[in-house]
């Protein structure tokens, strides 16, 4: 295994990882409670859901070990937890790092889900919404093939796409929120009845 | 085995009632009707991942003789 | 069955209501505390012996055998807490009010006997934010027991939101625990409620008088009163149309006519609404039934909240009973979803009922909205709704037939004769 192999197989599974990465948010995220009616089984949106989260960290997990392994530049081990801590490309290197302990966190959470307190796990899950954004600019930070017309284009798509996802979400949950009803008094005539004196005795 | 729905954590994602149609339906709201009869032995495997699949773990399954 | 003496002597010592309210006539009228300090085993056994004796259950609504919730509290452990549940968030409803503004010592007493009995740390009152003649009363009348240095455990005021599912038991205590007056799902019901982490006993303030005095003068006399299988009296509120609402104590097993009488009804009386808000009407065919929970079980009803209110000939009962559902729908906790659109779509219907502008079809509908909703709350709140519309279905037929062929009676847009608060926000 040579150091271009290895670099080859950094870049295209870095890739595969973000449009993994991408797909799984979309799923996440366009889901919806009291549906109307509903075309697809909401249980096997959950599942697909899950299932490519876990391809996306085999994904990553190839990416983060032969970029390690290549030795043409220095990453070093610490710096697959600690962000900051590789001497090359510093700084965009530490963002994969950010990324991948934010998308670590929502991994093991969600393998735990049974034991923890929904709210707890809940609170985690909502590190994706920062894990994606930060391995999208990881992805375009550290520029290896970030002027290729492909991948900006794939770069515009996920973006899009997670974008529509994010406006329907949280048009959907307006809409929710706007469905449950007030209860107005107004429909049927009723007194501006103000309660009378509590201390009427007995009879 | 019967099922046991949680009506505070239950928030109508109705995944329980598309894995297990033979005994939960939905209201006009979305919310899950359970059938009270005891559970066939061939569904239990379907019960047991609404439970697990309930994003609210609003379903949780009961002995016959508990609850 | 004892007749019910409508009529009560004013000296009568065992009486709720007519006692002097400061600590000094109330000793007079009913003897020390008489809660021994120290090692008390036998007088403990000798209360719940009389406690069991009385038959005495809860006058809150559950109507549960007052010595058996006390069993299972007392099983629970110690250093727990008695809650007086005076919340009353049935509108139509005064009696908590009243007694604890007339007689606070009665009902304090009778959670300082509970508090005996359980190795309790301290008494809660619950006053809503609403009624501040009676927290002044309340508040007065602890003050004047701790100059005293008479109530043995420490007594306390608080003030959840007046709503009307505040008092329900599980909601008091998550109150007290968290702020939040919601709810609780108990599939289990035997097992006592807990408040940080030790049990808390919660009755209504009107259970406590009676164990107060059933304390002090023994099992005899509550049961002297009232029929053998339903001992003791009742607070009793009465409105509606009538020309004297008010509170009134009654034996157990008194007709719901006789009770209605005293208020004396402005108009022929087409129906009674027995219990509350979330309760039954009950036609001019039942109206002998005795005020009792067996007897009212047999025509689908409850005592409740001790309400009656009085349908006279020139009100709408379908409108009155849209009111109530609208009323229902918006006093939810909203933590369940069938009750959360459940009420209000049931509101709906019955209120394009009570305009005459329902059809076949909506009544139908209607029906199925109530078989739907029922039972699938964490609490009995839409239970109780459904209760409600179904008996005014039953009993209002012929303005069923009438309002849903487009021909509603004239009287549905007259003002509501039933009592309704401001609604008071969390």
């Amino acid at each position: 295994m040579n150091s271009t192999s290895l670099w080859y197989a950094t870049r295209a599974s870095g890739i595969v990882a973000l449009i993994l990465l991408t797909l799984t948010m979309v799923l996440g995220l366009v889901t919806t409670t009291r549906p109307r009616a509903r075309n697809w089984p909401g249980f096997a949106q959950q599942e697909i859901h899950r299932r490519i989260s876990i391809m996306a960290v085999v994904f990553v997990a190839i990416h983060v070990f032969t970029s390690i392994l290549d030795t043409y530049v220095h990453i070093g081990w610490l710096a697959v937890v600690v962000p900051f801590a590789s001497p090359y490309s510093r700084f965009w290197v530490g963002l994969g790092t950010i990324a991948l302990d934010l998308m670590v966190a929502v991994f093991v959470s969600s393998l735990l889900r049974a034991h923890l307190k929904p709210g707890t796990w809940r609170a985690i899950h909502w590190l994706a919404y920062a894990s994606w954004p930060v391995a999208l600019i990881h992805t375009f930070g550290m520029g290896t093939d970030s002027r290729e017309h492909w991948v900006i284009a794939l770069g515009a798509l996920c973006v899009l796409a997670v974008g529509l996802s994010l406006a329907w979400r949280v048009r959907a949950a307006a809409k929710r929120r706007a469905s449950v009803p007030t209860t107005a008094n107004h429909l049927v005539p009723l007194n501006p009845h103000v309660t009378t004196a509590r201390t009427r005795g007995p009879l | 085995m019967r099922i046991r729905i949680d009506p505070v954590a239950c928030e109508a994602y109705g995944y329980c009632a598309e894995l297990l149609p033979e005994a939960i339906s939905l209201d006009e709201w979305g919310y899950p009707i359970v059938d009270d009869r005891p559970l066939d032995s061939e569904l239990m495997a379907l019960a047991k991942r609404a439970v697990r699949d309930c994003p609210k773990r609003a379903i949780t399954l009961l002995d016959k003789t508990s609850g | 069955m004892t007749q019910a003496n409508p009529v009560q002597a004013l000296d009568d010592v065992h009486r709720l209501l007519g006692h002097p309210s400061d600590l000094r006539g109330h000793l007079n009228a009913h003897g020390p505390l008489n809660v021994p300090l120290g090692r008390n085993g036998s007088w403990q056994q000798d209360l719940v012996t009389s406690l069991e004796a009385s038959g005495l259950n809860g006058r809150g609504g559950s109507a549960f055998p007052t010595s058996i919730k006390l069993a299972l509290a007392r099983s629970a452990g110690r250093g727990g807490s008695v809650v007086v549940n005076a919340m009353e968030g049935e509108p139509a409803s005064d009696k908590d009010t009243l007694l604890l503004i007339r007689t606070p010592h009665l009902v304090l007493d009778g959670a300082q006997y509970l508090g005996a009995l359980c190795h309790a740390a301290r008494i809660v009152v619950c006053i809503p934010i609403g009624r501040d003649p009676v927290a002044t009363a309340v508040n007065q009348a602890i003050l004047e027991r701790a100059r005293n240095c008479y109530a043995p455990v420490r007594e306390e005021i608080v003030r959840p939101p007046g709503r009307f599912l505040a008092g329900e038991e599980s909601a008091l205590t998550n109150w007290i625990e968290s702020a939040r007056p919601l709810p609780v799902f108990r599939p289990d019901k035997g097992a006592p409620l807990r408040l940080g982490g030790r049990p808390a006993l919660v009755h209504n303030a009107e259970t406590l008088a009676h164990i107060a005095l059933i304390a002090r003068h023994g099992a005899g006399p509550f049961r002297a009163r009232g029929m053998t299988e339903e001992p003791g009296t009742s607070l009793v509120t009465i409105s509606g149309d009538v020309k004297y609402p008010g509170v009134v104590e009654i034996d157990r097993g008194t007709p719901l006519w006789d009770i209605a009488t005293r208020s004396q009804p402005v108009a022929s009386v087409q129906a009674l609404l027995v219990g509350g808000y979330g309760g039954t009407w009950v036609g001019p065919g039942h109206f002998g039934t005795p005020y009792a929970p067996i007897a009212l079980r047999t025509i689908g009803a409850a005592a409740g909240a001790g309400v009656i209110a009085v349908l006279g000939e020139t009100s709408c009962g379908l409108a009155e009973s849209a009111r109530i559902a609208r009323y229902l729908a918006g006093q939810g906790a909203g933590q369940c979803g069938p009750c959360v659109y459940g009420l209000p779509a049931i509101a709906d219907d019955m209120a394009r009922l009570a305009r005459g502008e329902g059809s076949g079809e909506d009544i139908v509908r209607l029906h199925r909205r109530l078989d739907q909703v029922n039972g699938r709350g964490a609490c009995r709140h839409p239970d109780g709704a459904v209760n409600l519309v179904r008996s005014a279905l039953a009993i209002f037929a012929g303005d069923v037939a009438a309002h849903g062929q487009g021909h509603p009676c004239r009287h549905w847009r007259k003002p509501t004769s039933l009592r309704f608060p401001r609604t008071v926000g969390l």
